[in-house]
C-alpha cells in the first residue's frame, strides 16, 4: 500500500487526521486522569492512616 | 406511600412533564427552528419573506442548470424542490460536494424578480454511504440523492 | 432492593470493579484496533465524499456516546435520588467529564467534517445546536457538582439538573427528522433498506462498541478512586492499604 497516498486521504488529510488525532488525545487524557488521581488518592490515604495511627 | 415511592413518582412526573412541555415549546417555535425554506414555500408565499431579509433556501441543484463564469468565481444555478424552481446567483467558493442533482442550502436575499442572490452556499448530503461500485450498480451509473426531497 | 444494596456495597463493588477493569480495557483495545483497521485500511472510499467520510468512524460513535453517557448519568442520578444508593451517585458524577469530552469530540470532528463537505465549520441548525446544548448541560452539571461541598448534596442537586436536561436527548435524536437541517438524517437504526454499506457499517459498529467499553473502563477506574476517598474512615480501606503496602 502507498503510505503517502494514505496520509493524503484524497486531499482531506488535514481534516481526517485532525479528527483521529483529537480522538486519540481525548481517549488518552480520560485514561491518564483517573490513573493520576489513583496515585494521589493512595498517597493521601497512607498519610491519613498514618496520622490516625499517631493520634490513637 | 413510602417516601422513596413518592420521590420516584415526583421524578417520573417531573421528567415526563418537562419533556412534554419542552416539546410543546419546540413545536411552537417550529418555524424559527427551520434551517431553510424550500423554493415552493418562498415562491408560493407560504412563508412571508420581508424584502431584503436574509433567508436560507434548500433544495436540489437542478441537473444541467449550473453555469460558471470563465474565471470560475461567479456561478448561476437553479434550486428546485421538484415542484418550484428558484434561480440562484452566487460569487465565491463552492463546497466540494456542490454538484448537480445534489442537495444544497444557500443563504442570501430574494430579489423582486423572484431570483436569489446568495452570499453563502452549503452542500447538503444524504445519509447514504457506499463504495462507488455499489452506487453505480444501484443507479446504473448515476446516483440520485435521497432525503432532501422530504417536505417539511 | 436488598440485593441491590448488597451488591452495591462500596467494598464489594471496589473488588469487583478491580477484577473487571483489565478485561474491559483489553476488550476496548481489541475493538478499537479492529475498528481502526477496518475503518482506515479495509473500508472503501465513499461514492460522494471520498476519503473524508472516514471521519464518521470517530464522529458518529462519539456523538452516540455523548447521548448514551448522558442517559446513563441521568438514570443513575434518578436511582440515587430515589433509593439513596451511593454507588449510583458516584457513577452519575463520574459520567459527566467523560460524557463532556465525547460531546466535545463529536462537535469538533463534526466541524472538521463539515468544513470540507458542507462548506462551513458550523451552522446553527437544530442538530448542531442541540448537541452544543448537551455540551453546556455537561458543563453545568460539573459546575453545579463542584460548587457544593457536601458530596451527597452535590450529587442530588446535579442529578436534578441532569434529569431536567434529559429533554434534550430526544430533541438531538429527532432534530434531523422534525426540522429542516443541514445535517443529514441517521444512517443506522432505520427499519428497511440500510443506507450504509456493510463494509462501512462494520468499522462504525466496532468503534462504537469500543467507545462504549472504553467509557465503562474509565468510569470504573474513576469510581474506584472515589470509593477509596469516600470510605477512607472504614476499616476495610485501612486493611486494604495495609495488605498492599
Amino acid at each position: 500500500m502507498n503510505w503517502s497516498e494514505f496520509i493524503r486521504m484524497g486531499g482531506y488529510g488535514f481534516y481526517v487526521w485532525s479528527s483521529y488525532g483529537l480522538a486519540l488525545l481525548v481517549l488518552l487524557l480520560n485514561l491518564y486522569l483517573p490513573l493520576r488521581r489513583r496515585k494521589t488518592v493512595r498517597r493521601l490515604l497512607h498519610e491519613f492512616l498514618r496520622l490516625k495511627e499517631q493520634t490513637r | 406511600m413510602k417516601t422513596r415511592h413518592k420521590r420516584l413518582a415526583i421524578i417520573v412526573t417531573g421528567v415526563v412533564g418537562l419533556t412534554v412541555a419542552g416539546l410543546f415549546v419546540l413545536n411552537a417555535f417550529r418555524s424559527n427552528l427551520v434551517f431553510f425554506y424550500s423554493p415552493t414555500e418562498v415562491l408560493e408565499g407560504k412563508v412571508s419573506v420581508p424584502a431584503g431579509k436574509t433567508i436560507r433556501i434548500g433544495g436540489l441543484v437542478e441537473k444541467g442548470s449550473v453555469q460558471r463564469s470563465p474565471d470560475g468565481l461567479k456561478v448561476d444555478f437553479v434550486v428546485t424542490d421538484l415542484n418550484k424552481k428558484l434561480p440562484v446567483h452566487y460569487e465565491g467558493i463552492l463546497p466540494d460536494l456542490f454538484r448537480e442533482g445534489q442537495g444544497v442550502v444557500t443563504q442570501g436575499r430574494l430579489q423582486p424578480d423572484n431570483t436569489f442572490v446568495a452570499s453563502e452556499v452549503l452542500a447538503k448530503h444524504d445519509e447514504k454511504y457506499m463504495p462507488p461500485e455499489a452506487a453505480q450498480a444501484l443507479k446504473g451509473g448515476t446516483f440520485t440523492p435521497g432525503g432532501e426531497t422530504k417536505k417539511p | 432492593m436488598q440485593y441491590m444494596h448488597k451488591y452495591a456495597s462500596p467494598k464489594f463493588f471496589y473488588t469487583l470493579a478491580g477484577k473487571l477493569t483489565p478485561w474491559m480495557a483489553a476488550l476496548t483495545a481489541v475493538l478499537l484496533v479492529a475498528g481502526l483497521y477496518l475503518g482506515l485500511f479495509v473500508a472503501p472510499v465513499d461514492f460522494q465524499q471520498g476519503e473524508s467520510y472516514r471521519i464518521m468512524f470517530i464522529h458518529v460513535p462519539a456523538a452516540w456516546m455523548s447521548m448514551f453517557i448522558y442517559v446513563c448519568m441521568a438514570g443513575a442520578g434518578a436511582i440515587a435520588l430515589v433509593w439513596n444508593v451511593k454507588l449510583f451517585e458516584m457513577f452519575a458524577g463520574n459520567c459527566a467529564p467523560v460524557g463532556a469530552s465525547f460531546t466535545f469530540l463529536a462537535l469538533v470532528t463534526g466541524s472538521l467534517w463539515g468544513k470540507p463537505m458542507w462548506g462551513a465549520w458550523w451552522a446553527w441548525d437544530a442538530r448542531l445546536t442541540s448537541e452544543l446544548i448537551l455540551f453546556f448541560l455537561y458543563i453545568g452539571y460539573m459546575a453545579l457538582e463542584a460548587s457544593i461541598d457536601d458530596p451527597r448534596r452535590a450529587a442530588r442537586a446535579s442529578a436534578i439538573l441532569a434529569l431536567v436536561g434529559v429533554v434534550n436527548i430526544p430533541v438531538i435524536h429527532f432534530s434531523v427528522e422534525w426540522w429542516n437541517t443541514l445535517h443529514q438524517p441517521a444512517s443506522v437504526g432505520k427499519v428497511g433498506t440500510p443506507s450504509i454499506h456493510p463494509s462501512m457499517l462494520a468499522p462504525l459498529l466496532l468503534m462504537s462498541l469500543g467507545f462504549t467499553f472504553y467509557f465503562f473502563t474509565v468510569a470504573l477506574m474513576r469510581m474506584r478512586n472515589e470509593i477509596l476517598e469516600r470510605e477512607r474512615h472504614t476499616t476495610w480501606v485501612a486493611q486494604l492499604l495495609e495488605s498492599k503496602s
